[in-house]
């Protein structure tokens, strides 16, 4: 699925980059973990890639967690048209290192792919007197649910939606532009839906919310944290919110690398996951 | 109550008397000649930009330059008058799209920046320019 993902993206990529489309640099964001365009473990509410109206834009990404007992891998992509509309893929693998073999279970990874639809409901990020407002729906589906369910998960797959608002204002940091967003999720994931979805202690949606703060020191260059509240659906074990320190490079509109250090507290029993976290972008 | 009085005058005297204008954008620019270079780059890149060069075709391209001198001059707080057409006139017909807008702020960053203009100064210039837009696009 990621390599038919990838060669679709390769083969569309030269039709398309020889005009190059009509968003501002970085205005696309990254890829987040959940596949779609936006910051790491927040999405934001500007569509994936550079598609102004009438345009074709995406985005294609790797992206590695590592935070010494546990490791991430996520793969996906993600298209967007007429800045109006986004479809999205990730597959995420989180690998649980030596909790598997200490707790003998039957598997050492959890897995999960996820399929999202973001849809801009008004506003821009940049020009209107509103703000833009995006409303996000993803599928999250586990690729192998005998872990969760062992620790007490109830559903292998799940629907879960957010809204997101994000505005971009020119000089609102001392001079450097500011972006700010903020998100209301309706979500019920257990640690993202690695863990699968509702739990013994709590089977139902909660409302999470979600935020990140950027500067732009330049065109090219960008930092900022995130924050993302989670749930605390199982009884094993506690579940912490995320949050993160990043900065962003985008040297032209198919390339973005982002470096973060993120601290993601308590996983599966585990205590202190602190990590880094590394994701590369192609975009159009 | 004498000294409330004199109080009062001076704060009156204060307000009535012409406040200083702020030029610290129209300086940061480099003034007149820094803002002709600024300009001047950016339509140099606009007429290599393939996506909108088809905009600058066929007009009088001085012209353009001294109005949005003027303009750029104007929005900077300088000393200058905006002699052109309003924006709705000037883009009448044109059918700019909003992929063509950015196109040429595209164009202007990269010229301020060839210009070594700072990036708190460049942004100052933009915040001042993107209003606009709705006056600019799809006419």
């Amino acid at each position: 699925m990621l390599r038919t993902l990838a060669t679709l993206f390769c083969s569309l990529l030269p039709a398309l980059v020889a005009a190059e489309q009509g968003r501002l640099l970085a205005s696309g964001g990254a890829s987040s973990i959940d596949g779609a365009a936006g910051g790491g473990i927040v999405p934001w509410a500007v569509l994936a890639g550079y598609g102004e109206q009438g345009e074709w834009g995406g985005a294609a990404f790797l992206t590695r967690v590592e935070t010494g007992d546990y490791r991430l891998d996520v793969g996906g992509a993600a298209f967007a048209y007429d800045n109006r509309v986004e479809l999205s893929f990730a597959r995420q693998r989180f690998d649980l290192g030596t909790l598997a073999r200490d707790l003998r279970l039957p598997d050492d990874s959890l897995s999960q792919d996820i399929f999202g639809v973001k849809l801009r409901l008004f506003g821009d990020l940049i020009y209107d007197r509103l703000p833009q407002l995006s409303l996000g729906v993803e599928h999250k589906r586990q690729r192998d649910f005998r872990v969760p369910r062992l620790v007490g998960a109830v559903r292998d797959e799940d629907t879960e939606a957010y809204l997101a608002a994000s505005r971009l204002i020119l000089g609102g940091a001392f001079g450097y532009n500011l972006l700010l967003n903020g998100n209301l999720r309706y979500s019920r994931a257990n640690e993202q839906g690695l863990l699968g979805y509702g739990g013994d202690r709590r089977d139902r949606h909660s409302v999470l919310k979600e935020g990140s703060v950027a500067v732009l020191l330049d065109p090219h260059w960008v930092v900022g944290v995130e924050y993302r509240e989670k749930p605390d659906n199982l009884s094993f074990a506690g579940e912490n919110d995320w949050s993160d320190l990043f900065v962003g490079y985008f040297p032209n509109k198919h390339l973005a690398v982002v470096l973060a250090y993120a601290r993601l507290g308590e996983i599966a029993g585990l205590d202190h996951q602190d990590g880094v976290y590394l994701s590369l972008q192609g975009s159009f | 109550m004498r000294l409330l009085a004199i109080l009062l005058a001076l704060l009156i005297g204060a307000c009535a008397g012409q406040s200083p204008r702020d030029d610290s954008l129209y300086r940061g620019l480099g003034e007149q000649a820094g803002i002709t270079r600024i300009v001047e780059g950016m339509l140099l890149n606009a007429a290599r930009n393939t996506r909108i060069s088809r905009h600058f075709q066929d007009i009088d391209i001085e012209r353009l330059r001294d109005k949005l001198v003027e303009q750029f001059c104007v929005e900077a707080g300088g000393p200058c008058e905006y002699t052109g057409d309003s924006m709705e006139e000037s883009h009448k017909g044109l059918n700019i799209s909003r992929a063509d807008f950015n196109a040429l702020v595209e164009d202007l960053i990269e010229a301020m920046e060839a210009e070594g203009v700072a990036v708190p100064v460049q942004n100052r210039l933009l915040a001042r320019l993107a209003p606009m837009r709705g006056q600019i696009i799809e006419r």
